[in-house]
Formats: structure tokens, sequence, C-alpha cells
């Protein structure tokens, strides 16, 4: 027998969509139509006309070594950062589950870091990890040239993964904690009674139960620093030192604000959504097939 | 739904007043100028906007801070593609190559004749005039505020190593830091080697040692110009900085390190820096209390023939598209600025230069050069005016040269790390500026600079 609520017909459906795919249209796929064009032309900044030059754009940039580098930076910098983000905020959330002395002003506590914006995140960090001025003066004093972002392109790289991770940590924590909540407390007080110690009891039920919610935030983490990583680059580094931080989307700021090359910029945003897709397909693909939903 | 209603009445009945509110006599003509200076500087723009408010009826200028000079230029492209340009704007010095091929605004020159102002062209400093001024040295635009680098050094130290001058040459400059050094000073000059600083490295010593930064006399002849630094003097400029960084004798100094180098120098930290004569009000404000400080010109190798320093800053441009009491009100807008008592309050506010010679000696004759805090920045006129300007000390006039200075940027933290060695990276810097150049080329093609 059928019970779903079923229209008539077509058309009402389809009116029904019309208010999102007309939002989905106007701020997605019609800006993104134009950046295809603009990756195809060269385009004058004042808008005095373009000229059609096919493939060219693309041709230029993938065969600029600085390019790769950058594309190299960008791939080590979601890998390192989204690692960090995931696995600190794992245990967090995992310890602040186990309702330890405090853990209700953790709950709290640990949600703000993403509340913060990344310029504001960012100057905190320029601070807290200037080599002359901040806490790392301290360290270089005993060790002296051991911390150099100004000119160590692994040091400046360390600084932004270190930023980006702390803001995303806090996203993360939101997230594997409801993931905790929602595991039914019986079963892990049926296993506790069984004699599973802590650590069992994570791998053995709670970690198979949110490989859902690690499934998601991996693929969104990966996602965002991919794209949210600007702001923090932009005040931290601006991509230096000799690009050692210049990340891919920092690079089609630069190119296309700075440079007024827009149309370098928007080949550029093209090959970095055809990067993120395809890493999107290859998330949803390979690692999805070890995640059980519930 | 009462509310909404009430909501609405409320509205109307406001759309009402406003409109009752237009007053019986004639409104001034609005119209905007955005500028991209922030902070103190945005307050001393916005008095100048207030002063020329007040100083007539007919017109009023509303002034709009975008921030910085890049973004001022991004947001002034984006408005112009839309058609909400403002009437005027100011373009930092390197954008004017941009600026010259956008078509989109109206030479300044032919705005102040069509509107019946006579301004005398030759009353700008030629270093200044120049930079902004076409091939032909007609003027686009405006020369606003305008500095130019020097070398501040700090007299105390220097006393401690029995000198009471500033050194004169780059051999001088090695052998006062190292006796420095030897005096005990950690740090006896700081440099920084970002985008920002191709400014005072690369541009004013390519100026000042008369060697050219690009072809075509730096560009001015043509879009088909290429740099050339890997092969002039700056080469061993670049050379001496790193052997002296290599040796202790200079710091780098950052924001991001922890202290920028007007700091370090304000503090007493760093004994030499090189930087604009805009910072001279800051050094002064900021000093560490009793510090003796002076400024020199930027120094030279021995056996140059000293050129003009160029001039660093912006210039307004007044954009096409606006109605004729728009650009009646523009030109008496830049009538207002020209006025050498304008540049007195413009340059007792700020640390920029007078930019015509009228508005510096009504300075010099009102004193302003004798008083302390004022007292060196006549230093920063001696240095623009050196000499005549020569084709190559005139200007940069190279295509998307914000890219080339981040390029410069990215070599000389190269070159400072050891991860090239100095021919490696200017050859790099080189290499990839072409191709910038090459690329604003293909985009305006047909096309030539005025």
């Amino acid at each position: 027998m059928e019970k779903r609520v079923t229209f008539g017909r077509w058309t009402i459906g389809i009116l029904f969509a019309v208010p999102q795919l007309l939002l989905i249209f106007t701020f997605f796929y019609w800006p993104a139509g134009q950046a295809v064009y603009w990756s195809l032309t060269l385009q004058q900044p004042w808008g005095g006309g373009n000229i059609w030059v096919g493939l060219d754009n693309f041709r230029s940039i993938l065969s600029n070594a600085d390019y790769w580098n950058s594309i190299t930076a960008s791939l080590v910098f979601a890998a390192i950062s989204t690692g960090l983000a995931m696995v600190i905020a794992l245990v967090l959330a995992a310890l602040t589950d186990r309702q330890l002395a405090g853990s209700r002003l953790y709950r709290v506590v640990l949600i703000w870091p993403y509340g913060i914006a990344a310029p504001a995140l960012a100057m905190a960090f320029r601070f807290i990890l200037a080599p002359e001025a901040g806490f790392m003066a301290v360290v270089n004093k005993f060790w002296p040239g051991f911390w150099d972002p100004g000119l160590d392109g692994a040091d400046a790289m360390a600084s932004v993964i270190i930023a980006f991770s702390w803001k995303y940590v806090g996203y993360n924590f939101i997230f594997f904690l409801a993931a905790f909540q929602a595991i039914p407390r019986s079963l892990i007080e049926a296993a506790a009674m069984d004699g599973s110690g802590v650590i069992r009891r994570f791998r053995d039920i709670q970690f198979p139960l949110i490989t859902p919610t690690i499934f998601f935030l991996l693929v969104i983490n990966i996602t965002e620093s991919f794209q949210d990583s600007f702001g923090i680059v932009d005040i931290m580094t601006a991509g230096g030192p000799a690009n050692a931080t210049n990340l891919m989307v920092y690079k089609i700021y630069s190119d296309g604000f700075k440079g007024l090359d827009y149309s370098g910029a928007a080949a550029q945003s093209i090959i970095l959504m055809l990067l993120i897709i395809a890493l999107t397909i290859v998330q949803f693909r390979f690692i999805e097939r070890r995640v059980h939903y519930r | 739904m009462t509310i909404i209603k009430r909501g609405f009445a409320a509205l109307a009945a406001g759309a009402l007043s406003t409109a009752l509110a237009v007053p019986a006599f004639a409104e001034p003509v609005k119209f905007d100028f955005w500028f991209g200076l922030s902070g103190d500087l945005a307050r001393v723009v916005d008095t100048l906007c207030k002063n020329f408010n007040a100083s007539q009826k007919d017109y009023e200028v509303v002034c709009t801070s975008q921030g910085n000079y890049d973004a001022t230029l991004q947001n002034t492209i984006a408005a112009f593609r839309a058609g909400k340009q403002p009437t005027v704007v100011q373009v930092y010095d390197v954008g004017t190559a941009t600026m010259m091929l956008s078509g989109a605004y109206k030479p300044a020159d032919k705005l102040m004749e069509e509107n019946g102002y006579k301004i005398d062209y030759s009353d700008y400093f030629p270093g200044i005039a120049r930079y902004y001024a076409t091939s032909k040295g007609e003027m686009l635009s405006f020369p606003f505020n305008s500095s130019t680098a020097l070398m501040y050094w700090n007299k105390d130290a220097f006393a401690k190593i029995g000198k009471t001058e500033a050194p004169k040459t780059w051999e001088d400059v090695g052998a006062d830091l190292k006796a420095l050094k030897d005096a005990g000073y950690d740090c006896p000059m700081a440099i920084n080697i970002s985008a920002n600083e191709s400014w005072q490295l690369m541009e004013q010593f390519s100026a000042i040692h008369n060697q050219p930064i690009a072809t075509k006399n730096n560009g001015y002849d043509g879009l088909d110009a290429r740099l050339e630094v890997n092969k002039t003097k700056f080469v061993q400029y670049v050379t001496d900085l790193k052997k002296w960084y290599d040796a202790g004798l200079i710091k780098i100094k950052s924001k991001d390190l922890g202290q920028d180098m007007v700091q370090a120098f304000a503090t007493g930290t760093c004994q030499v820096i090189l930087t604009s004569v805009g910072d001279h009000g800051t050094v002064g404000r900021t000093q560490k209390e009793g510090m003796n400080w002076d400024v020199a010109e930027l120094p030279v190798y021995a056996g140059t023939e000293r050129k003009n320093s160029l001039v660093g800053g912006a210039s307004l441009w007044v954009l096409s598209g606006k109605s004729d009491a728009e650009y009646k009100g523009a030109a008496a807008f830049l009538n207002f600025i020209h006025d050498p008592k304008t540049a007195l309050f413009w340059s007792t506010n700020t640390g920029y230069i007078p930019v015509a010679k009228s508005g510096f000696e009504f300075m010099k004759s009102n004193g302003f050069y004798d008083k302390a805090p004022y007292k060196g920045r006549e230093v920063a006129i001696a240095s623009l005016t050196a000499s005549e300007p020569t084709e190559i000390t005139r200007g940069v006039r190279l295509g998307n040269f914000t890219q080339i200075r981040a390029e410069f940027g990215t070599q000389m933290q190269a070159i400072f790390a050891n991860k090239v060695s100095v021919q490696e990276g200017l050859d790099a810097l080189v290499k990839n500026g072409d191709a910038i150049l090459e690329r604003f080329q293909q985009t305006y093609p047909g096309k030539t600079l005025p």
C-alpha cells in the first residue's frame, strides 16, 4: 500500500524545487560558469575587452614550477592539518564524553576556537609564534635559531598548520562529542561489565559506531583546508617565505586580486575545484566502504 | 500583520519626510573620493576633505577609505565594472601603468583646462611629475602623497665609533656596520626582504645609481619591456647585503618576527634602517627617550654619480563616466589640493613631502624645516632633486608591477635562506617577472602606453 504523500502532477514538485534551484543557479552555477569562461579568455581587468585563448591559461599555469610547488604545499597542508585537527578533537571528545571532572566546562570551552574569525586567530598566532617577541622567543633563547618562520619555509608551514588545526579542533570536537553521546550508554556499560577497559571499549565499540561522523569530518576538513586557509595565510605569512606557504587558494587571491590577472586566477580556481571534486570522489569511493551506517 | 502594516506606514512616512526635507536652496554637488590610507593618515585625509567642503558651497566631496592601496584599486575596478565608480580615486605609484591602459580615466590636465583652472605643471618637482606623466609629459593624474626613501641612522651609536656623519658610500656603510658590531651593537642595521622592500632596495637603489630595472627605459617606451636587474649593479648590492647578513651586521626585522624595522630603529635596537621619509613622524613619536638620530640620503657605491631617487606614494585619478557637475567638483578639489597652504597642512600632519616647488617654498618660508620634529625632512627633497631625471630615473612603468614586487620578495627570501645563490635568485626574478610582463602585454593586444 502506498503510504507516501504523492503529487498528482509533476509540475507541483518542480514548483517547490524552483526557489532552491534559483538560489543554487545564482550563487553557484552562474559564477562557476563565468569562471570557466574567464579561464578560457584573457580578461582586461577594467572590462575593456577580452580575447579567446582556449586552454592557454591552463597550459601556462600547469607548466609553471611555482604552481606545482603550490599544489604540493596545499596537499601537505591539507594532510597534516586535517590529521592533527581530527586526532586531537577525537581524543578531547572521547575524554569529555567520559564525564571526567570538569567535562561540562570543557564541553563549552573547546567549541570556542571555531567561533573565532580566521584573521583574528591568525593575528593571535602570529604573536604567539613570533620568534623575537612571543612564546617562541623563549624557545629561541635556549636554542638559538631553532624557530625562524621568516626565512625557514618548514617553520612557516608549521605555523599556519598549527593555527588552522587549532580552529578546526573546535569544529570537529562538536561533531565527535555529539556522535559519542549518541551511542547508547547501555552498550558501553555492558562492555564495562564484561571487563573491557577504556581503550578496548573505545576501539571495539565507540570507534566503529562513530565512523560515519569521522568520514563526514574527513571530507569537510580536507575541503575546508583547501578553501578556508586563506585568511590565516594572508595574515601570518602572505605566502612566504619564498612561496613555502603559497597555498592554492592564496595564489588565486594574489594572482587575481593583487596581480589583476583575472583569467589566470579563474583557471586556477577551476583546477582547485576539480582537485577537490576528485579528492571527494576518492574518499567516497574508497573510504566510505569502511563506514558502517546504523 | 499589523506590525508589517505599521512598518510600511512608518517607512512611507519616513520617505515622505526626507522628500519634504529637500531644502529650497541648491544642494551642493556630491562626488566620491576613494583613498587607500588608513589609521592616522586616513584621519588627516578626512580633515582635508572637511576643509575643502568648508572652503566653498558648491561641491561636497565624500571621502571613503578603502583600507589600503591594493584594496582601493581592486574595489575601484569592481565598482567601475558595475558602473558605480567614484569620481576621484587614489592609485599607488606602481598602479600607474595599469591605469594608463585602463581607458577608464579622464586626463587630469584636460579636466583642469576644461574647467578653467590654470595649473603650472613645471611647478611640480620633475622627479615627481615625470613618474606619473606620460612619455610625452602629459599629466594624466595628480601627484598627491609623495615620499622617497632615506637612510635613518642613530647618532649616538655612530658617536661611539667616532663618526659624526652618516656614511655616504656603501663601502663606508660596510666598514661602519663592522665597527658598530665590534662596539657591541647586536643589530647594526635592519632590513626586511618582503615585496614591500622592493621599493627601497631595488627601485631606489637602481635609480640613484642610474641602473635600469627593465629595458625600454624601465617600460616607459613600450609594453615589450623586460627586466634586467640580474645584470646591473644591483647584483653586487644584493651580494653585499647577503654578505653583511651572514656576518651578523644586518638583521632581518619584520612584523611577523615580532618587530618591524621602524620599531627596531625607534627603540634603539638597530642602528641603521632604509625606509620612507613618511616614517619620519612615526620614529619621532615612538623613539626611545633622548635618542639622537637623523636621516641622510641613501648611500651610493664609491665613484657613482648620484642621480635623483624615485618618488613613492600615490596620485589622484579622475575616472570616466561621470557628470559634468561632478567633474567641476573634482577639478575644484584637485585645485584645492594643489594649493601651497594645503601642502603645508598635508606635510605637517603626515610625513609626506610637498609635491610642488611652490608648496616647498611656502613651507620653507614658514620655517617648517627649522623646528625639531620636522627637521631633516628636507633631505627627501634634496634626494628627489639630486639630478634632472634621466630616461631611467623617471620611474618604473611596468604592468602588474605588484606581482613583480611579490616575486622580488620571494627570491630575496630564497637567497637569504641559502636556497639559491644571489645570481640564481635574481635570474629567477627576471625569468618569472618577464612571464608576468609578457602576460600583461598579451592582455592588452595592440595597445600602447600613452
